[in-house]
Order: C-alpha cells, then structure tokens, then sequence
C-alpha cells in the first residue's frame, strides 16, 4: 500500500471537530451528574460543594409528588407506547387496501403533515380548539346543547388529551415506516393466496402481517428506550397548575426544580435518575432487537 | 397493482374503508384550517365563538399589524440564521465523522474506538442541568451559538450517513488512492456526490429541526428580543389557564387571537414549503435505516 500512516493520520485528522464537540456537550455533562451527590452551592460551584451521598436520591424518594411524577410518567409512555403503535399499523393496513393511488398518495400527504407542525404551534392549535371561550369542539359539542367544557383544566382527563394529541400528531411517522415494510412484501405471495383461495382478509392475516411482523416487533422493542420519556415538548405547553395531579412528569419535574426553583442538585438527581434507567432499558432495546430482527445500530 | 376477487363484504369493506382514511385525512387537516380561518376573521366573531373552517368578519389587519411587529420579524430573522448556521455545522461535522467511521477496520484500526465514542453519547447523557451548565461555562448563554453548537453533531445522522458510504463500492476508493487523491479529496470528491439522496435527507431533518426548535432557546437565551421564532411563539400564544389572565397585557393577547393566529400560520409557511422534499425524501431516508431511537 502507499504511505499507509499519511492515510491513517487524515482519518483522525477528521474526527477531531465531531469528537471535540461530542466530548464537550456529551460527555463533559456526564461528569456534571456528580451534583447528584452534593449540596450544590452555585457560589461554591462543583468542585467546593459538600458531598451529601444519596441524601438528595432520598429525599426524591420520600416525597409523594415524587412517586406520583413516576406513576404519572410510566402510565402516559406507555400509554402513547401502544397507541403509537397500533393505530399507525391500523392505517398503514388499511391504506394498503386502498388500490386508487391518487387517493393514497394524498392521504399520506395530509396525514404526515402535523408531524412536521412543533408542539408550540401545535399547543397553540390544540388550546383553541379546546378553548371554553368559543373554541372549535365547544362550538359543536354547542350544537348538541352541551354548556361549555373546559378540557385543559380538568385534571381527570389530561392524560387522554396527552395520549390523543400525541397520536393526532406523530402517527404519520410510523405509518410511514409500516407502508415501506408493506411495499416491500413480494407480491408472488399474493397471488399464489388468491391462486389457494385466500380472501382479503385471509390474505391480510397470512400474508401482510407475517411479512411486516419484523417491522412491528423492531417499532415496538426500539420504543422501549423511551419508557421514561412522555414528552416534554408536548406536556410541558399544554399543563398547568389545574392539571399538575396527574400530568406532571419526570422532565417537566426536572425543569421545574431545576430551572424555575434553582435547585440544581435534587433536580441533577431526577435527571440522572432518568438516565440511569433510560441507559438500561436502550441496551436491553439493542439487544432485543438484535436477538429478534436482526437489527445493528452501527 | 394486486388484483382482487371482488366480493360484496370486499365492496362494503372499502367503502367503510375509504370513509374512515377520509376522516382521518380531514381530523389532520382541519385544525390547520380553522387556524387560517381564525387569522383571517374579525376578533369580534371569534369572541363570539362564530368562526368554524371559514373565515368570519373578514380582514386582513392581522397580518399588517404583524409585519410591523418589530419582536416577531427579529425573531423570524434569528430563527433563519439559526437554521442555515445550525445546518452548515451539523452538515459538516455529519459528513467528517461518517466517513472515517465507513471505513473497514482493517483499513482503520482506531474505528471500534470510535464506534463506541458515538454510541455512548447515545446511550447516556447528563440531563438538561449538567448540559446547562456546560453551556453556561463555554459562555455560550445568551447567544445563538448556543442553539448550534450543544446539538452539533446529530449521530444519529452520522450513523445513518456511514450506513451508506458503506455501500459504496471500496474499488472506487482504492482506485482514487491509486491515483494519489487524499481521504480528503475521495470524501468530497467520490463520496459526496455519490451520496446526493442521502444527503438530502440529512439536510432537510437538520433544517426542520432547527426551524421548529424552541426549547433550547428558552433554556439557553435570557433576553427575550434574542428568542428564536419558535420560543417567541411560545411565550405570545401558549396561555392556557384563564386565571393567569391578571393583567392587561395578557388581556390585550387573548383578545388578539387573530393576529396570533396569523403569527402561527407565518412560522409555518416555511414548513409547508419544505414539506414536498420533506415527504419525497422521508420514506427513502426511513428505508435507509432511520428508524426513530
């Protein structure tokens, strides 16, 4: 080979932008989790704070807000988990039945659209359509003699708003993903089922789902990594102090003691609590995914 | 194209079928046009709670008041250097990191060191307070350097990148150094090129993020005439308790629902008009390996 070293050199020559930037932003902040474990004094700064071992880790576990921003935080992922799941396979398939492909096309044209809409003007958008003061769904819940509901101030049924808006807005995505695994299905398999006799719908369960089954197990185990996050961007433009009960969550707890409340410390310990598991449960989604579809991140 | 033995459960089966995609289709499309219609109506009627999917009381002083906002038209120019600054840099630092990392390990032996580097960036991270204090000590806070650089480096998209420098042939690698070109000139001269579609897609999903980006700049920006457009929405239209309305200022906000009606549907023209490529590209980039972490 020619001068092997020179070649070799440039390589790393070129890595050092990405990996100086990765280094500070990602890893430096890595280190910044030792805050956890102190009585952060921001005029003492990180290295003069005092060492208070798991008193902060503590103190998070004893307090009912607490426990309840976890309960709250698994029920509404998990929750987002299965719709994000189901209902983009439902119209992924029920799209695949749809022979015109004009009607197809535009369909997935409007559908992908709110994807691509930031929860900011999306929260705006949904606020006024579920204003009390003349919004959208009050307007024709009027129609049927219903007084005006106020959605966003009642706590009993935050989640589900959560839950919908969240689907309203992101199932275009795995739909997407779903009608490429569908595309990718060989046609032969079609027609020798109609050539056995197969009808649609026998077509659908020993064809169609069989060959996107890959694809749906990889969706699901990969969302799995996510456990812990329901969706700050989301939540945190849509709750307010009427709704705190039983929608507030890990990270919008974070921030609220972080950044609102300046206490660094307990709120480094929810974080880093958050990471620790969110870590765990992406290797345990790698693994899995690789186990059962054969998937490798790199 | 499938053919099908038509049945008469096959008939009502589509017909039911089209009706609910229809459905579908107007629940994703209809809130974005009762926006248009809100912005384009007269704030009397929708006080009154009269505007629908049409405009009502028509008018068009939303929008020339808007155009004289000195706030949102600096927030609208930051926003777009944002964009084009956070895409150059994320363009290139995507495009420096993947290529070393294509290459075989036999040809580079430090990538499994690397590979591992960019995964446990991935895997782990601080939390929004180290990070902010990071941010807070390379002096970034307070201005648009901080809404580029913490994010840099996408991985995510250098994953996805490497993916498909991997499938260009190593001939054409080999034959350029042959021919005495340096990684620097095969990377920009044999692999860009070659990687126009991919690369499309990279460019696209770094400008929409930028665009639509708010929280960053809520987090890292104090002063309020230097918040990206996103995060000036936010703090002009995102009011939902009704007692927070204390004061005349927020008074005046909800009563001009038509001119933040307006504010929204101008942050979401440049969407709109990215959104063909965006869809052309999405389902190639999806099939490239892009499946959401």
């Amino acid at each position: 080979m020619l001068n092997k070293g020179k070649y070799v050199r440039s390589l790393h020559l070129m890595m050092v932008l990405p990996v100086l930037f990765i280094l500070i932003y990602n890893y430096l902040p890595m280190f910044g989790v030792v805050i956890a474990f102190q009585d952060f004094n921001a005029a003492k700064g990180i290295f003069q704070s005092e060492w208070v071992g798991l008193a902060n880790f503590q103190t998070l576990f004893r307090d009912p807000d607490f426990l309840q921003v976890l309960i709250n935080t698994l029920v509404i992922s998990f929750a987002k988990m299965v719709a994000g799941l189901v209902v983009p396979l439902v119209v992924a398939l029920m799209l695949n039945e749809v022979l015109s492909s004009i009607f197809k096309r535009l369909t997935q044209t409007i559908i992908y659209m709110p994807y691509f809409v930031s929860w900011v003007m999306m929260a705006a958008i949904i606020i006024s359509i579920l204003s009390p003061n003349g919004g959208l769904l009050n307007q024709v819940l009027g129609i049927f003699g219903i007084e005006p509901i106020y959605f966003l101030g009642n706590d009993s049924i935050f989640r589900e708003i959560i839950v919908v808006t969240h689907v309203w807005k992101e199932f275009g995505w795995n739909t997407i993903i779903f009608l490429a695994a569908l595309a990718g299905i060989d046609a032969a398999l079609y027609e020798a089922a109609i050539v056995d006799g197969a009808g649609r719908f026998a077509q659908m369960r020993h064809v169609t789902l069989p060959g996107i089954a890959p694809t749906i197990i990889l969706v699901a185990v990969l969302s799995l990594g996510n456990i812990l996050n329901a969706g700050f961007e989301q939540i945190y433009n849509l709750i307010s102090p009427l709704t705190m009960h039983s929608g507030d969550i890990l990270d919008t707890f974070v921030y609220r003691y972080g950044m609102e409340q300046w206490q660094f410390d307990i709120a480094t310990a929810a974080g880093l609590f958050k990471s620790v598991i969110s870590c765990i449960m992406l290797i345990f989604s790698y693994w899995l995914a690789k186990k059962l579809t054969g998937y490798k991140v790199i | 194209m499938r053919r099908r033995n038509q049945t008469r459960a096959g008939q009502i089966f589509d017909i039911f079928n089209h009706f609910f995609l229809v459905i579908l289709a107007v629940a994703c499309v209809l809130p974005m046009l009762h926006l248009l219609a809100l912005s384009f109506s007269s704030k009397d009627a929708i006080m009154a709670g009269k505007v629908g999917i049409l405009p009502v009381g028509w008018q068009v002083d939303s929008y020339i008041t808007i155009m004289k906002t000195k706030a949102f038209l600096d927030a609208t120019l930051i926003a777009f250097v944002r964009t084009i600054l956070g895409l150059v840099i994320n363009m290139l630092l995507i495009v420096l990191a993947a290529y070393p990392l294509s290459k075989e390990e036999s040809s580079f032996k430090a990538r499994p060191f690397y590979v591992w580097f960019f995964l446990l960036s991935m895997l782990f991270n601080g939390g929004i307070i180290p990070t902010y204090m990071v941010v807070s000590y390379t002096g970034l806070i307070d201005s648009i350097w901080a809404l580029v650089l913490p994010g840099a480096v996408p991985v995510f998209s250098v994953i996805l990148l490497q993916n498909y420098f991997k499938s260009i042939p190593q001939e054409l690698c080999e034959a350029a150094q042959i021919d005495g070109a340096s990684h620097w000139r095969i990377l920009f001269k044999v692999y860009l090129p070659l990687s126009k579609p991919v690369l499309s897609v990279l460019v696209l999903f770094s400008a929409f993020n930028h665009w639509n980006s708010w929280f960053d700049g809520m987090l890292y920006i104090n002063t309020i005439s230097k918040y990206p457009l996103q995060t000036y929405l936010r703090t002009i239209v995102v009011k939902i308790d009704p007692s927070r309305v204390s004061n005349l200022r927020d008074l005046e906000n909800i009563c001009a629902e038509n001119t933040n009606a307006a504010q929204i549907v101008l942050a979401m023209i440049p969407i709109l008009l990215i959104y063909p490529f965006l869809q052309k590209h999405f389902a190639k980039g999806i099939m490239l390996g892009s499946v959401k972490g």
